[in-house]
């Protein structure tokens, strides 16, 4: 994401009313960490346990939330969950409207989602586009048992039919701000930001 | 990537290397329950063959038919060019009938780029082999192999050994392999090295024995008796003595470090630019090279195809925000 705006003074939490290109920060490290505990404990209580579940991370940053959450099994139950990726591009609504767009890397651990309850991991939930694609990626993968949806932010304004069972943190938000999630593994610091744009994004929002 | 894949040459380092990882994606896709991608899903892919082709026309229909594309086969044996239609009136039936991409393989070099310059036809152009030219997806698809089993093509010593002058392979890869950092040497007679070959970035010798020791890779061509026939021959003595001094055999391939790899575009002629042995040896990639091709197939169309078409233009964005964390790129 932009260097400059991380370069950017870390926004002391003004209150809530940001004005344009400033950026506050909703979740901090801790919070993000508390949200995933959460979230997998949450995911033990649904599945009774840790049996038969496979996390797949939607790329970029769900990758790497759905590594800490299969940590927080591991430590939790004392079970290795498999983790692996799910590329959603070649099945995006908009991709012909966009220049093409590099695939992103998909790893289905072994023995493939068969019979399994999926666990989708995502960053950020919005219009529920991504979330469709994701359905339809893993309609030609195999047949899951159940598939379940854990994002750390639900930021609404959804656009399809799709809600997410484990949710970190509920955070209204207007079509002219913008939510990023920045992770240790790609970002070097963990927080979510919330920053207003100029234009809103109505109606391109994917 | 540009609209079209014409030459090697089109291709900066970025753009080959956003082949090369698309087609590993690719690639990966043949070994799930569902081989296929709706990726292209509407989209019309026209195989507009001139010359013959096994490997190369099956693998195109292949990549495109696993992308959901159209694919319509059009091979000039049978049709109305055996009628002594033209290349332009051919095009605008192709236009006519809406294709998106055209794969083209000719005889005459420059025919692709003919049809994609002169305003003839509205798709994508991807060359898939004319006359003594290029072939750039064989390109890509060996720099691919070589990736896969060497890692880094960066610093790789790449010899491409036999008939240079008549190999469109040669030039392609010669081309794509020094843009990706390898250094290459073309291995060949005198008289089967091109015109102008000083200009090419690469090394050049005569003599295999000497290159052998030296090299990561080699690419055995074929001997293509068929255009030689057509100047005149006299390129070499006898198909004994090119043998001898320019096959690969059992003896030579020992010469060559331990993990080296025998390459050869196919088709191959056994007993002439290679013996058996090497052929079916565990050094041999030359069975994935085909498996491979079309995964590299693939990447090329998505790339071309998947998007908006005035998009296609530019680079592929090769950003990895998450879009739904970043919604302000949709207005890009």
């Amino acid at each position: 994401m932009s260097p400059a705006q991380e370069a950017s003074p870390s926004s002391a939490q003004p209150p809530s009313s940001t004005p344009p290109g400033a950026e506050r920060t909703v979740l901090d490290a801790s919070d993000i960490s508390r949200a995933l505990t959460r979230i997998s404990h949450e995911i033990l209580e649904r599945n009774k346990g840790a049996d038969d579940l496979l996390l797949l991370g939607i790329p970029t940053r769900g990758v790497a939330l759905a590594q800490r959450v299969a940590a927080r099994l591991n430590s939790a139950e004392g079970v290795q969950v498999p983790v692996g990726s799910l590329d959603t591009t070649m099945y995006r609504d908009d991709l012909r409207l966009r220049p093409a767009r590099a695939l992103e890397h998909t790893e289905i651990p072994e023995p493939g989602v068969d019979g399994k309850t999926v666990v989708l991991v995502d960053d950020v939930l919005f219009s529920g586009r991504t979330i469709r694609a994701a359905l339809d990626a893993l309609n030609d993968v195999g047949r899951p048992h159940a598939v379940r949806l854990a994002t750390l932010v639900d930021r609404g304004h959804r656009e399809l039919p799709i809600r997410a069972d484990f949710v970190g943190k509920n955070l209204p938000t207007s079509m002219t701000e913008k939510v990023r999630v920045l992770l240790e593994e790609h970002d070097g610091r963990d927080c979510v930001v919330i920053a207003e744009i100029s234009q809103p994004t109505a109606g391109t929002a994917r | 990537m540009r609209r079209h894949l014409l030459s090697s040459a089109d291709l900066t380092r970025d753009d080959a290397l956003l082949v090369l990882d698309t087609t590993a994606e690719m690639r990966a896709l043949a070994d799930r329950p569902i081989k296929k991608s709706p990726a292209l899903r509407g989209r019309t892919v026209v195989n507009l063959f001139f010359e013959d082709s096994t490997r190369t026309r099956i693998s195109f229909e292949a990549a495109a038919k696993r992308l959901s594309a159209d694919v319509i086969n059009f091979a000039a044996k049978g049709s109305s060019l055996s009628k002594g239609e033209s290349l332009k009136d051919t095009a605008l039936t192709l236009e006519a009938m809406g294709a998106d991409a055209v794969v083209i393989r000719h005889g005459a070099s420059g025919a692709p780029h003919r049809l994609a310059n002169s305003g003839w036809v509205n798709s994508s152009v991807v060359n898939a082999g004319d006359g003594t030219h290029e072939h750039p997806t064989q390109a890509l698809l060996d720099a691919f192999t070589i990736r896969r089993h060497l890692g880094d093509i960066d610093g790789r010593r790449v010899a491409i050994v036999g008939d240079v002058l008549h190999s469109r392979v040669a030039r392609s890869n010669a081309l794509l392999l020094s843009t990706l950092g390898a250094e290459v040497t073309l291995v060949a007679p005198p008289t089967l090295l091109p015109v102008g070959v000083e200009s090419w970035p690469v090394a050049t010798s005569y003599d295999l024995d000497a290159t052998l020791p030296k090299s990561d890779v080699v690419m055995m061509l074929r001997v293509q008796r068929e255009r030689m026939n057509l100047s005149g021959g006299g390129f070499f003595p006898s198909a004994r003595e090119y043998s001898r001094r320019y096959g690969l055999d059992a003896r030579r391939m020992a010469q060559m470090p331990d993990d080296a790899l025998v390459m050869h575009p196919g088709p191959m002629i056994r007993g002439m630019e290679i013996s058996a042995d090497v052929a079916d040896s565990d050094r041999s990639v030359i069975v994935e090279q085909v498996t491979n091709g079309v995964a590299v197939r693939m990447a090329v169309l998505y790339l071309l195809l998947s998007g908006s078409s005035t998009a296609t233009q530019e680079t592929p964005q090769l950003a990895t925000d998450h879009p739904e964390t970043d919604p302000a790129e949709a207005d890009a």
